[in-house]
């Protein structure tokens, strides 16, 4: 026996105290005197984000979204909608929108992600060629070979308005046509799926997802171009996207969907996987074509761009994985279904992979023009452990720190750009107050100077000066001199450095320095950090009322720096401490704090 | 395989899109999907992957496929699982150890009932079945 | 360590001679040399620059200058400590000192025993379960400075 209908109540930490609990018992209750226990169950679910609009409730399988329920709504919910079929549309998110779709039972009335770039992901088997042929694939490569020019691709791509994914956001379709223009003869299409930024996965998670959604892209591009030979530079840290690239290699050749004369036209194309071995300086452009050439991966300045001379000097396209999941769906549904969706100069959707300091981390995809507000709140499901929220910050190494007056500024290359941070790859990271962001700058200056590869000196010896500025601050050895030089120190590699990497690496301090000045200044005038994280400014404090004496810390501290004897509160010696934080994660009774 | 030709992939993608439609292959109308991307499986797919298959093998059901996928981008719940039956909304469940999986063969697919405390919402539409 | 020098595979001769061919072939063929041994012994980047014909310099100046190639054989067990931001920003450099601390070798160093080696990797893409740590492709979760003894454990128990 089904059920007929089902209530779903989120159950989230945020719906919870919201008094989820008791819209549960209600509903179970009236519905029991309305005689539908055996029609209708009654459901507790995982936070469903929107963790402001709590508590929420969903009714399957019409998918209606009821917020801010309370025990006294419930009954009217019973009455209206689990009888009578009628949508209370006072309780909906969006009234407007409910009346719309109350008919569609697939739609849920109200969703802040909009999947294009993810549209297989979680939904076909990646490595069965046919679960991708059924969703429309290879759909877009028969229409470019049997019923465009190469000139009408590229026309197509440069209307669409889309932009690279991988950070910079050039237009894929002006990329395309300076190839394209190149006298014929050997040209060749690259991916660049070597996803370096600590923190994003994106790439990674739609090559295992979604393989031939990329082998698809890349031999449309081939055509455009002009070119018969393509490469997948992919990182050699992703073992399983590896894995299923070359399933779905194999499976294509198989089928003629690459090789020779594919599908019977003149057609031939062929993709190759290149393996990159952790050098992050090979996302630029350049650096990546020396990898792929067997070389050591150090950029050359450009122009010459790549697209006049490129891998072993021919002309030659590289697109990151983002950017070619978005083609065989612009030229399936078109350039204008494609430019409706963003903003008005950043087109389409962008994934983000969401993590630190928010609830529900996750992949997600959203339409250009979100707000972080809606991304970190309404699917993020807000700040873990009731924290506040301290900074966002995208791009990685080369991005910045976004502060919370920014927290409803549309997400657009544009607007990222004007309030110091880049779009970046798409990780987004979330930080609370007890994240230090002097720490977090000199975190992705650590990075980066690992990463440079010693090409250029503004690279090489700023990245290290700026690293060790931030150490002697974060250390309680800093002077208010010291920002002038960071600043002037950022200014120089801006300019003057030879790549990407180097131009950016000092955006994480530009930033920062930009609106975290008094977290500066309390390291560098007071020797305090406020996060409670740069461990030479801080020290570890058993507050002697609160300690009972439990001899637990004692017992867990490695260096023996905690005396004290059964039942009397304890004692730090701070001479030894080495603020490991091991007492603080066992005291059980909140006696210990950062001072 | 032979190399298909412009009519062969049509041909193709219309018979496995009705066998989509119908959710129907080789008479197994229900479908158990899991995630098993990297996070997936760190986070414990293969765990769960085996225990619904020693549940089905266990109750004797032989018209459910367990098929894998991608990550459906709920890493904050990872393991998940998707259930699509006759008779019941399609349900996504997220942290699904051995113990859930069970539950889900248990509860769900024989029983008709979800299951408390698991269930994810659906990240989004689907832009190839819904334009 | 064993002072055994290393001597190429046939199915590693095999593959050299297959990319003897392609243009751009050193970093892939690296690869597969790592994949054999576990790292690039001197040997055999000596014998790969001849069979390639590629300076030794050359062969060196790109394992070198790529984090993924070691030119240290690991511990039978390589503790990978994620360091990418969402694993650091929740402890991930506390997790790796308390590995040192207890294991007693710093980050790619190799314990005594040949049984553990540390190193720090960037961003395994587990960042919805930070901070993460890979030992020979097991992932570890929600890792707390108090679950690596346990974790040890183990593999300790494995030997």
């Amino acid at each position: 026996m089904a059920f007929e209908s089902y209530v779903l109540v989120c159950g989230g930490t945020a719906c919870v105290s919201g008094g989820g609990d008791s819209v549960v018992e209600t509903f179970k209750k009236e519905l029991e005197a309305a005689g539908l226990a055996e029609k209708v169950q009654v459901v507790v679910t995982g936070c469903l984000g929107f963790c402001e609009q709590g508590p929420l409730v969903k009714i399957l399988p019409q998918g209606t979204f009821y917020v801010q329920v309370k025990a006294e709504d419930v009954k009217e919910i019973v009455a209206e909608h689990l009888i009578k079929g009628r949508v209370v549309s006072r309780l909906c998110y969006d009234p407007d929108q409910a009346k719309k779709l109350v008919a569609d039972a697939n739609i849920p009335f109200y969703q802040k992600q909009y999947r294009v770039v993810l549209r297989n992901c979680g939904v076909i088997d990646p490595e069965k060629i046919e679960d991708y042929i059924a969703r429309d694939g290879y759909k877009a490569l028969e229409k470019v070979l049997f019923e465009m020019t190469p000139e009408q691709v590229v026309e197509e791509m440069l209307k669409s308005g889309l932009r690279g994914r991988g950070g910079a956001g050039f237009p894929t379709g002006m990329k395309w046509k300076f190839a394209q223009q190149q006298p014929k003869g050997q040209k060749y299409m690259v991916c660049n799926a070597d996803e370096g930024d600590p923190g994003a996965y994106m790439d990674r998670s739609t090559l295992e997802g979604d393989p031939h959604s990329i082998l698809e892209a890349m031999t449309i591009a081939g055509f455009a171009i002009g070119a018969s030979k393509g490469y997948i530079y992919i990182r050699a840290e992703y073992p399983l996207a590896i894995q299923r690239l070359e399933i779905a290699i194999k499976q294509a050749r198989d089928l003629g969907l690459l090789g020779e004369k594919i599908l019977g036209s003149d057609f031939d194309f062929d993709i190759e996987l290149r393996f990159g071995a952790g050098a992050f300086v090979c996302g630029e452009e350049t650096a990546l074509l020396q990898s792929i050439e067997g070389n050591r991966g150090m950029p050359k300045p450009r122009p010459p761009f790549p697209a006049v001379k490129g891998l072993w000097g021919r002309p030659t396209v590289i697109n990151n994985v983002e950017t070619l999941a978005n083609i065989p769906v612009i030229i399936n549904k078109g350039a204008e279904w494609f430019s409706k969706i963003g903003t008005e100069t950043s087109k389409g959707t962008k994934v983000f992979a969401l993590t630190g300091k928010v609830n529900n981390s996750g992949l997600i995809e959203v339409p250009m023009g979100t707000t972080l507000r809606e991304i970190i709140f309404d699917i993020g499901g807000g700040i873990r452990g009731g924290h506040e929220f301290k900074a966002a910050q995208t791009g990685g190494p080369s991005g910045g720190i976004i502060p919370p007056q920014f927290l409803d500024t549309p997400i657009d290359y544009e607007n990222l750009a004007k309030i110091g941070s880049i779009m970046g790859s798409g990780g987004l990271i979330v930080m609370d107050e007890t994240d230090c962001v002097v720490d977090i700058a000199k975190f992705y200056l650590d990075f980066t100077v690992d990463e440079s590869c010693g090409k250029c000196s503004p690279c090489r010896i700023g990245g290290r000066k700026l690293l060790n500025y931030l150490n002697k601050i974060t250390d309680g050895r800093g002077v208010e001199d010291d920002i002038k030089q960071l600043e002037a120190i950022s200014d120089a590699m801006c300019k003057a450095s030879l790549c990407g990497l180097g131009q950016t690496a000092a955006n994480p301090v530009k930033s920062t320095l930009r609106y975290f000045m008094d977290e500066y200044m309390a390291h560098i005038k007071d020797k305090k950090c406020p996060a409670g994280k740069c461990t030479k400014l801080i020290s570890y404090v058993i507050e002697a009322e609160k300690c009972k004496g439990c001899t637990l810390c004692a017992r867990k501290c490695p260096v023996n720096a905690i005396t004290g004897t059964v039942k009397n509160p304890h004692v730090i010696d701070q001479s030894k401490c080495i603020k490991c934080g091991q007492c603080i994660a066992s005291c059980k009774f909140g006696a210990i704090s950062v001072k | 395989m032979a190399k298909l030709t412009l009519e062969d992939l049509r041909k193709m993608r219309e018979e496995k899109q009705k066998a989509m439609d119908m959710r129907d292959s080789a008479n197994k109308n229900i479908q158990v999907i899991v995630g098993m991307g990297t996070c997936g499986i760190a986070a414990g797919a293969k765990d769960a992957f085996s225990a619904l298959i020693d549940a089905i093998n266990e109750k004797g059901l032989t018209n459910v496929l367990i098929r894998q996928t991608g990550c459906m981008g709920l890493c904050h719940s990872e393991p998940t699982v998707e259930v699509i039956m006759p008779e019941m909304p399609a349900i996504i469940y997220g942290n699904v150890d051995a113990a859930t999986a069970k539950e889900i063969v248990e509860k769900h697919i024989v029983g008709h009932q979800l299951i408390d405390n698991k269930i994810c919402d659906r990240p989004s539409i689907d832009i190839i079945t819904n334009g | 360590m064993s002072n055994n020098l290393e001597t190429m595979t046939p199915e590693l001769r095999a593959f050299v001679e297959e990319w003897k061919a392609k243009p751009g072939n050193l970093i892939m063929v690296l690869h597969r040399v790592q994949q054999t041994y576990g790292y690039i012994p001197r040997e055999i980047a000596i014998e790969t620059s001849e069979i390639l014909g590629v300076p030794l310099a050359k062969v060196y100046g790109v394992i070198t200058f790529y984090n993924f190639f070691r030119l240290q054989k690991a511990g039978k067990y390589n503790i990978q400590v994620c360091l990418g931001t969402a694993c650091y920003l929740r402890g991930g450099d506390d997790i790796i000192k308390e590995f040192e601390r207890q294991l007693g070798v710093g980050v790619n160093a190799t314990t005594s025993d040949g049984l553990f080696s540390i190193e720090a990797v960037r961003c395994i893409g587990c960042c919805g379960l930070a901070p993460a740590v890979v030992i020979n492709g097991e992932v570890h979760g929600k890792v707390v400075t108090g679950d690596v003894t346990r974790i040890l454990n183990i593999y300790r128990e494995r030997g």
